[in-house]
């Protein structure tokens, strides 16, 4: 291990609850009294199951000198929570009421504390949701097995395109491709789905079978040619599409590549990051992992080598980690402790 | 829950419970700090034993005198005497910070399994320090859905939002209540 994983800074973000999303905001934001103005949707803290989300943004600084002081949002039903798109919305998940069994998903601003759109029709907590590259689909997942897929106009309506059933289980995580419409699902079935639109129905292209329990998330490469997935069986596997004799792509995935014997615990997130290539893990184990590839390896079998690795990054389960996408080796964790801490990654290679 | 009115393991076997705790002079000695261990973790599960049977059937199964006429209010059966815990299959690793607990469902297809293993947990969430790891497993071998009920038990968010639903928390609560039965 040859390179670091600096602490720069540490949030105690949610006292009470545990925090389970961390998500860099894609410009610098400022959000006071997030709790207060956000308790009018029906935001609860330190009640059991109550969870959090945050972003977090300029960390470099201390707090108060910086004006990117953390934006702390207090989501209610326990969801892996949403990325703030687009500059200014972010995504919250809310059950509508524990009694007539309906979820919700809504669109909040994230500069003025309100509500811009409510999305319904999942049947039960609505686990992830994801923005793709062009900003006008949106992927949700839900414990209810399925992944829907939300087309977005210029006026901000939401419709709905596609159901997909690919699941037998709760789908814990939805993740779009870099660059082009291709969406990756993970699921307490074991299995990652891959979805293509193919003559304006969008369909499971290709299933990933090979962890051997509860797959928590995903992570594309920069590229998008490979896919890293993490699950409760302590291991990280690394897919990457298939190419024929002529190098076209027919959209079936293979794994290239297993980390086990890293992690002592589930691995909960996993974070490719597009500048510089590390991939970083999020373990109930309490540490974080930043693992590099070797240069010299072959693309059909690389091999990847822990480069980094803070044993009590956090004093609990770490669930979520998120690289900066402009600022190369930062790191954002999170964990049940309620804690954000913030790290630089530094490789001397 | 089955809503039979018929008991699912009428006479189960009844087994010899474990003496009382021997305290060591360290263990008096208020000056020493404890490490936490296996009997301890096992006292606190006894401890929750005597109601979370008798709640989880009386809740949720029709035939609460039924049980009753089985269940001495005043000696009520608790897990240890219906061997679903046992100090043998309760590991303690203070350094680390793990707790790890097998329970036995009386019989393989017990359909409380879930709920006896939710309880203990919670219960095992609330009494320790935030920084264990807690494991509740089925013993190897004794239930049906074994490997159903582990992986439920395991996913942490499936285990917070059952604790969200009001009805199952209530359930689980009155198991771990301190009030008498």
């Amino acid at each position: 291990m040859k390179d670091t994983l600096q602490l720069l800074h540490r949030l105690s973000a949610h006292p009470d609850s545990r925090c389970w999303y961390v998500a860099w905001s894609p410009a610098p934001c400022w959000l006071p009294a997030a709790e207060t103005e956000l308790s009018g949707f029906g935001v609860k803290k330190g009640t059991v199951g109550t969870v959090s989300a945050c972003c977090q943004m300029d960390t470099r600084e201390p707090s108060e000198k910086s004006p990117g002081h953390p934006v702390e949002i207090i989501w209610h039903p326990p969801a892996s929570m949403p990325p703030p798109v687009s500059g200014k919305k972010l995504m919250a998940t809310f059950r509508k009421s524990v009694h007539s069994g309906t979820f919700q998903l809504k669109v909040l601003d994230l500069f003025f504390p309100q509500c811009l759109t409510v999305l319904e029709g999942h049947e039960n907590e609505v686990k992830c949701v994801a923005w793709a590259p062009s900003g006008n689909l949106l992927a949700t997942c839900s414990r209810d097995k399925s992944v829907w897929i939300w087309e977005v106009d210029e006026e901000d309506e939401y419709e709905c395109v596609s159901v997909l059933n690919s699941h037998t289980q709760d789908v814990k995580h939805v993740v779009w491709h870099p660059t082009k419409e291709l969406l990756a699902s993970a699921s307490y079935d074991n299995k990652v789905c891959i979805y293509k639109e193919e003559d304006d129905d969008w369909e499971c292209r290709a299933t990933l079978e090979g962890h051997t329990s509860t797959v928590w998330s995903l992570s594309f490469d920069a590229d998008g040619q490979r896919l890293a997935s993490c699950s409760d069986d302590c291991s990280v596997k690394i897919w990457k599409e298939c190419e024929t004799v002529d190098g076209s792509v027919d959209g079936s995935w293979k794994c290239v590549c297993t980390l086990s014997g890293f992690h002592s615990r589930t691995v909960y997130d996993v974070a490719w990051c597009h500048l510089t290539g590390a991939l970083a893990t999020a373990c109930g184990d309490d540490g974080v992992r930043v693992f590099r590839e070797e240069a010299a390896s072959e693309a059909e079998q690389p091999v990847f080598n822990v480069s980094a690795h803070v044993s009590k990054a956090h004093s609990q389960d770490v669930n979520c980690v998120a690289w900066n996408p402009k600022e190369a080796g930062l790191l954002a964790t999170c964990s049940d402790d309620g804690e954000i801490a913030i790290w630089n990654y530094h490789s001397d290679a | 829950m089955s809503a039979g009115t018929r008991l699912e393991n009428a006479n189960p076997l009844i087994y010899q419970r474990s003496g009382e705790r021997l305290l060591t002079a360290n263990e008096e000695d208020d000056g020493v700090p404890d490490p936490i261990d296996d009997r301890e973790i096992f006292d606190i599960l006894c401890y929750i034993c005597r109601k979370v049977l008798h709640t989880v059937y009386s809740t949720l199964t029709p035939c609460l005198h039924h049980i009753r006429s089985i269940n001495d209010p005043e000696h009520p059966l608790s897990l240890e005497e219906l061997n679903v815990v046992e100090q043998v299959r309760v590991k303690v690793n203070d350094e680390e910070s793990l707790v790890s607990v097998e329970f036995t469902p009386t019989i393989p297809h017990c359909s409380m399994a879930t709920l006896i293993g939710l309880s203990i947990k919670v219960k095992l969430l609330r009494s320790l320090p935030d920084r264990f790891k807690i494991d509740v497993h089925i013993t190897p071998g004794t239930h049906a859905s074994e490997e159903a009920v582990n992986k439920q038990l395991g996913d942490k968010e499936r285990v917070a939002a059952a604790l969200e639903n009001a009805h199952l928390l209530e359930v689980v609560n009155q198991c771990l209540s301190t009030r008498p039965v």
